[in-house]
């Protein structure tokens, strides 16, 4: 049954594209809002707007029974969750559909499945994805290390069965290294998580990271390709791109239909995201994982393919089947999209929840800018600091970029420190306009000071 | 007596993490370097410096409590 009336359990930009897309769709819109954000945009557009809690986001836009309550006061027969949050919860999901509401999004089986890694892993490998080489299960001393080591081929990682969050993984370039490194992982693991058990993995030296847009109805499936977003701070994607640059044909279409192959191995219902690592010395790629949601970089696949992601998540969410067949998604130039976040790039990337004096915008055709700004608004401290993203579309990469650094030069948002002059250093960089960039690249170039007050 | 201000707009903590003590109590010594409580501002957390040396007399700001930049957190004689 088509929605009628969506309530948006998000806040920032992402609200405001939500109620963009649902009043193409003439779809009702409710607007929830914590106590800090009465004022924002997407409050100002939507048709109602219901306050659920205080200013922190565990009492408010992470509180499911205050969001169920927003639902059912409203009347709303829908609810989109946005990204972050409350949007890979799975049971958020649930106790939605519980109420006999309608989630913009998965099942939460699926959202439960693909966010535990062990299952994803196995999932993948069973509709056929290729995974980062490894042991089969744990391993138990040196020599059963060795053995896997060499099976997956140097360099290798050695990672605790038990562990998580990095903590003692160490890198061996050769037998040698493992053979003397493997015991004190060992030792290491007994003593950090009471198992001495390990993991071999093999290690991807500078992967890339590019990902898969795909949209499915439960039953079909298509992909939208892909975009490349290696370069990130502190895994946080800064600039994102569409297409990939320098994939092969043939790897962009295996890449791609891969992706396609997991969203019907699982019956995916709605817009999600494969990722994968891409190692360009040997043109592999390795799923990681999938994102149950839209995604913030999701802009420069729209621009690229002409497709609304988030009004065809609203459709195929009301029961309509995919409006779009493979044959019909093709790819036009090159996007380009960079996050505009309140942070001082300057000073560590300060987080400067200022007020904004006056804003310019750069207009014109290829230039889009998603926000949540105006004159005069007061960036509340209690959420994340993205306060917008500009994309670029243009015939070729080469244009893109040049284009990108024109519209970062119109682009005014004065009374704020912003992410602004870190984009207007990238997009000089010759690195990135050769492409000699991957998700190792941007720090050491950060840390070798590319970036200063004159840039 | 002065008074600690916060530096950011955000939310202020006493303590490090929920399970543990508070940086200071009432009647503890102060370093300027020491940290009494932290700021949290765009899921980012900030540690508050003493920036001055004396005796710890308390928060003024409650734990876990919304503060404007310029708010007084603590006080240190």
């Amino acid at each position: 049954m088509a929605i009628r009336k969506l309530l948006v359990a998000n806040r920032g930009e992402i609200a405001v594209r939500i109620i963009r897309a649902a009043q193409s769709l003439g779809i009702g819109t409710v607007q929830v809002h914590s106590e800090a954000d009465a004022d924002m945009l997407a409050v100002r557009m939507a048709d109602e707007a219901i306050c659920i809690g205080p200013p922190p986001a565990g009492q408010s836009y992470l509180s499911v029974p205050a969001l169920l309550k927003a639902a059912k006061d409203t009347g709303a027969d829908a609810v989109h969750p946005g990204y972050g949050f409350l949007s890979e919860n799975a049971g958020f999901a649930r106790a939605i559909a519980d109420e006999g509401l309608v989630f913009v999004g998965p099942d939460a089986d699926i959202i439960d499945r693909m966010g535990d890694k062990a299952e994803a892993r196995a999932t993948a490998i069973a509709a056929g994805l290729p995974v980062v080489p490894g042991s089969k299960g744990r391993v138990e001393d040196a020599a059963q290390a060795l053995a896997a080591a060499r099976e997956v081929g140097f360099p290798v990682l050695i990672k605790a069965a038990a562990g998580g969050g990095g903590r003692g993984i160490r890198i061996a370039h050769d037998e040698d290294e493992l053979t003397r490194l493997a015991p004190q992982a060992r030792s290491e693991a007994q003593a950090a998580f009471g198992d001495g058990g390990l993991y071999i993995e093999k290690l991807i030296v500078n992967p890339r990271h590019i990902e898969v847009q795909i949209l499915g109805d439960g039953t079909n499936a298509v992909h939208c390709y892909e975009r490349e977003c290696s370069l990130q701070r502190r895994r946080q994607k800064v600039w994102e791109e569409a297409g990939a640059f320098g994939l092969s044909e043939t790897t962009r279409q295996a890449i791609c239909k891969s992706a396609v192959d997991l969203a019907r191995a699982v019956g995916y219902h709605g817009a999600g995201t494969v990722e994968y690592l891409y190692d360009d010395t040997s043109g592999e790629f390795y799923f990681i994982e999938m994102n149950t949601r839209i995604q913030v970089e999701h802009p420069v696949t729209e621009m690229v393919t002409g497709i609304d992601l988030v009004a065809e998540m609203l459709r195929i969410a009301g029961g309509a089947p995919l409006s779009i067949k493979q044959d019909a998604v093709a790819v036009d130039g090159h996007a380009i999209e960079v996050r505009i976040n309140a942070e001082d790039p300057l000073r560590q990337f300060m987080p400067f929840p200022g007020k904004l004096q006056s804003m310019r915008v750069p207009e014109g055709g290829g230039i889009r800018f998603d926000h949540f700004l105006y004159d005069g608004y007061q960036i509340p401290p209690f959420y994340d600091s993205l306060l917008g993203k500009l994309i670029v579309h243009a015939p070729g990469r080469a244009d893109a970029i040049d284009k990108m650094a024109e519209a970062l030069e119109k682009l005014e948002l004065s009374g704020l420190k912003t992410t602004i002059p870190l984009h207007k250093a990238l997009a000089s960089s010759e690195d990135l306009r050769a492409g000699r960039v991957h998700t190792q690249w941007l720090e050491p170039w950060l840390a070798a000071g590319n970036l200063t007050e004159t840039a | 007596m002065p008074d600690i201000q916060s530096p950011l707009p955000g939310t202020f903590y006493h303590a490090p993490s929920p399970e543990s003590d508070a940086f200071k109590k009432p009647g503890d010594a102060v370093e300027a370097s020491d940290t009494i409580g932290l700021v949290e501002v765009m899921k980012t957390f900030i540690e508050v410096k003493a920036e001055v040396s004396g005796t710890f007399e308390g928060y003024v700001a409650g734990n876990a409590e919304p503060v404007q930049a310029g708010d007084v957190l603590a006080k240190v004689g």
